[in-house]
């Protein structure tokens, strides 16, 4: 087992090299051009501020756009990482890292809460509808789910914020915070108030991706009501509801425990375009912008993030599906 | 009720009765004439495994539905414009030359700070009146069933055009991924070692690279081209990173199948290693691969989308859908013109459903498993 672990470990060591070869390159195929019109969209235009470019751009080896240019600078780049140094952002001049661990957090619980949420309807759902299957429920919640996985998320959100914002006006659009708050809320205050805003993302996030999770969930139940031993469990003639609560339910979680384990670390890296579309401080919306603004070391560090995230994901589901189901032997 | 029961008892009977090859025997319901003297053989007639799939795909309701829904839109993509009197022949809606006068709302929040620290919230209205030599923002009317856009411009005629720019991209993309995903695919899977290391360990690197991030940087080099081939540009590095999804699929499937006795049999009589492969292998992939094209289809549709909303795609006001849905990104549209962004995403909507629901329809129509 701990072998195995080294081994995927080392693979995975490897493949992130290969992922940022590919990123930095990727990266500084974008004409210097673009860098420079948006750094001084930013910033202003003035003397000063295109020497500081030039002094950011050969701080981080962007000088120099040859194809040695761009190994050295690769190299650069490279060894400050394993320095722990990711650079500074060229929009506000902070360290790359601190940034992303300061926004880490919101985007973190909006994720997490909304796959709990996701978890308490869509197992139950997933499970019921496998009972009945080709019953009315479970047309109805396959349809119901596929519409919701079949719309795009920007479009949705763009119909509940037409609806329950503008027209209705219920909830306020942007922030997590209502801009009038007065400062000396009370807490009770301001937390109703963040709840408040946090109703519609949460609402679009968990419409959208119930969807795959239930159909998921019913796939497994399915295979799970064919095996021999739930037929056992009938013939010893126990009550439907144990058959499928205690037998069906339990052996129904295998798999899903595994995928949710390698979505976990995936909660960290933010929903883009829903914190764009609400205007909320995570890291979706910060790498948003730091993609649009060519903010290079920024884009840099958020990819790698969400790489490391990726690979942490996978290798969790794989070591998960041992640990929870005692029949699968890793190794090899 | 007694009759429905009996027909599914059989085909149940039917399912089982399915022989290695696929093909299955069909036993049509006794008539009247049939109790009379009939052999058994004649009521008896096989389907091949094709007309197996297509008889269990057509069984299910939402197959149909979808299936009726993409040939739906591709007619009124493809032919619809040609009924259009707004259609000027190329790709673009014609502009609507009668001067209109449009007014604008523009609202202006802002919020100060009072005295004792609360915080008061004003919002001014500006309404803004210009004069248009064109019909611009026209409503809704029976000349322009969607209303006209800022230039002018017919929206339906637009939407029916846009169709066909996205469903398009969608189809050659997908194409040309599963085309290179089943042959670097098949390499790792029939030659193994080091090809199969080397091509697996691309697939994971691409695994690992996020798709909107690297759209978002690819708009920023391609950021000087300003027409509809930045959208193509794009979409043609995405068939280059989104293969190695395909790949994997095609290589798992090659390692099983490359045991089976028919291979030893295409080995034996000395066949091509190019028709060992393409000719026996690829065939007993193809299954999955319909199905993963089918849903691939959806996908690409909702990344044209995407990078449409997120204004990096074709320019504003293009003729695809994703361009027209980027308006829902602008507050002023998105609240007081709902008919330049909700038809399209309408549309889009429409079409990943419609693909989601044949892929699905499909995949349990190829399931040898599946019985029903």
């Amino acid at each position: 087992m701990v072998k195995y672990i080294i081994k995927r470990i080392l693979i995975s060591l490897l493949i992130l090299l290969g992922v940022s070869i590919f990123l930095y390159f990727l990266v500084r195929l974008m004409p210097v051009n673009y860098i420079r019109d948006q750094y001084y969209a930013t910033h202003g235009q003035s003397d000063s501020s295109e020497e500081e470019l030039y002094r950011f751009l050969q701080m981080y080896g962007l000088h120099d756009n040859s194809f040695g240019g761009i190994i050295s600078g690769y190299w650069g780049w490279l060894t400050k990482v394993f320095h722990g140094d990711f650079g500074k952002s060229f929009i506000d001049n902070q360290p790359v890292g601190q940034k992303i661990f300061n926004n880490m957090g919101v985007s973190f619980s909006i994720s997490f809460v909304s796959l709990i949420l996701q978890m308490i309807i869509a197992i139950p759902l997933g499970i019921k509808s496998a009972c009945n299957q080709y019953g009315k429920l479970d047309y109805t919640v396959t349809v119901l789910t596929m519409i919701g996985m079949s719309f795009p998320t920007f479009f949705f959100g763009s119909i509940v914020i037409k609806i329950f914002a503008v027209d209705l006006g219920w909830f306020e659009v942007g922030g997590l915070h209502t801009a009038t708050l007065p400062k000396n809320a009370t807490w009770f205050e301001s937390t109703v108030d963040l709840l408040w805003h946090m109703v519609m993302p949460m609402f679009v996030l968990v419409i959208l991706s119930i969807g795959s999770l239930m159909r998921y969930t019913r796939t497994n139940t399915l295979e799970v009501l064919n095996a021999d031993y739930i037929r056992t469990a009938r013939a010893k003639g126990l009550s439907e509801k144990t058959v499928v609560y205690k037998h069906v339910f339990r052996n129904t979680l295998i798999p899903l425990v595994t995928t949710l384990a390698g979505t976990l670390p995936g909660l960290f890296g933010g929903a883009m375009i829903t914190e764009t579309m609400f205007d909320l401080p995570g890291i979706g919306s910060l790498a948003y912008t730091a993609l649009t603004k060519g903010d290079i070391p920024f884009i840099m560090a958020y990819n790698m993030f969400l790489a490391v995230l990726t690979v942490i994901g996978v290798l969790l589901s794989d070591l998960m599906y041992a640990v929870v189901d005692p029949r699968v032997k890793l190794g090899k | 009720m007694e009759e429905k029961k009996i027909s599914e008892m059989e085909e149940e009977v039917v399912a089982t009765a399915q022989t290695l090859e696929g093909a299955e025997t069909e036993v049509s319901q006794p008539t009247e004439e049939d109790l009379h003297g009939e052999n058994l053989t004649d009521r008896v007639k096989v389907l091949s495994p094709m007309a197996t799939v297509m008889k269990r795909f057509f069984r299910s309701k939402l197959s149909i539905v979808g299936l009726v829904v993409i040939i739906a839109l591709f007619l009124f993509s493809f032919v619809g414009p040609w009924f259009s009197q707004w259609y000027d022949g190329g790709g673009r809606s014609l502009v609507d030359q009668t001067p209109r006068v449009s007014v604008d709302e523009v609202a202006i929040t802002y919020i100060v700070e009072n005295a004792d620290g609360t915080k008061e919230k004003f919002t001014t209205y500006e309404i803004v009146m210009t004069e248009n030599s064109h019909f611009v923002k026209g409503d809704i009317s029976w000349k322009h069933l969607l209303g006209t856009n800022e230039r002018g411009e017919d929206i339906f005629t637009n939407l029916m055009l846009g169709g066909r720019v996205s469903l398009t991209i969608g189809f050659v993309v997908v194409i040309l991924q599963t085309l290179l995903g089943v042959l670097l695919g098949g390499l790792a899977g029939y030659f193994g070692g080091w090809v199969d290391q080397l091509i697996m360990r691309i697939c994971d690197i691409l695994y690992c690279i996020p798709t909107l991030p690297i759209m978002l940087i690819l708009s920023a080099i391609f950021n000087e081209v300003n027409t509809v081939w930045k959208l193509y540009y794009m979409m043609g590095i995405l068939c280059l990173i989104g293969w190695a999804g395909t790949a994997r699929l095609v290589r798992g499937q090659i390692l099983s199948l490359r045991e089976q006795d028919f291979m030893l049999a295409a080995k034996a009589s000395g066949l091509s290693t190019f028709s060992k492969i393409f000719k026996h292998l690829m065939p007993n992939v193809m299954p999955q691969l319909i199905v993963t094209m089918t849903l691939g289809l959806g996908q690409i549709i909702l990344t044209e989308a995407t990078l449409g909303f997120l204004g990096i795609g074709a320019p504003l006001g293009t003729p695809t859908w994703g361009a027209m849905i980027e308006y829902a990104n602008d507050t002023a549209y998105l609240e007081g013109y709902p008919n330049f962004w909700l038809p399209a995403g309408v549309c889009i909507t429409a079409a990943i459903l419609a693909f989601n629901f044949v892929g699905d329809g499909l995949r349990d129509a190829f399931d040898p498993k599946m019985k029903r």
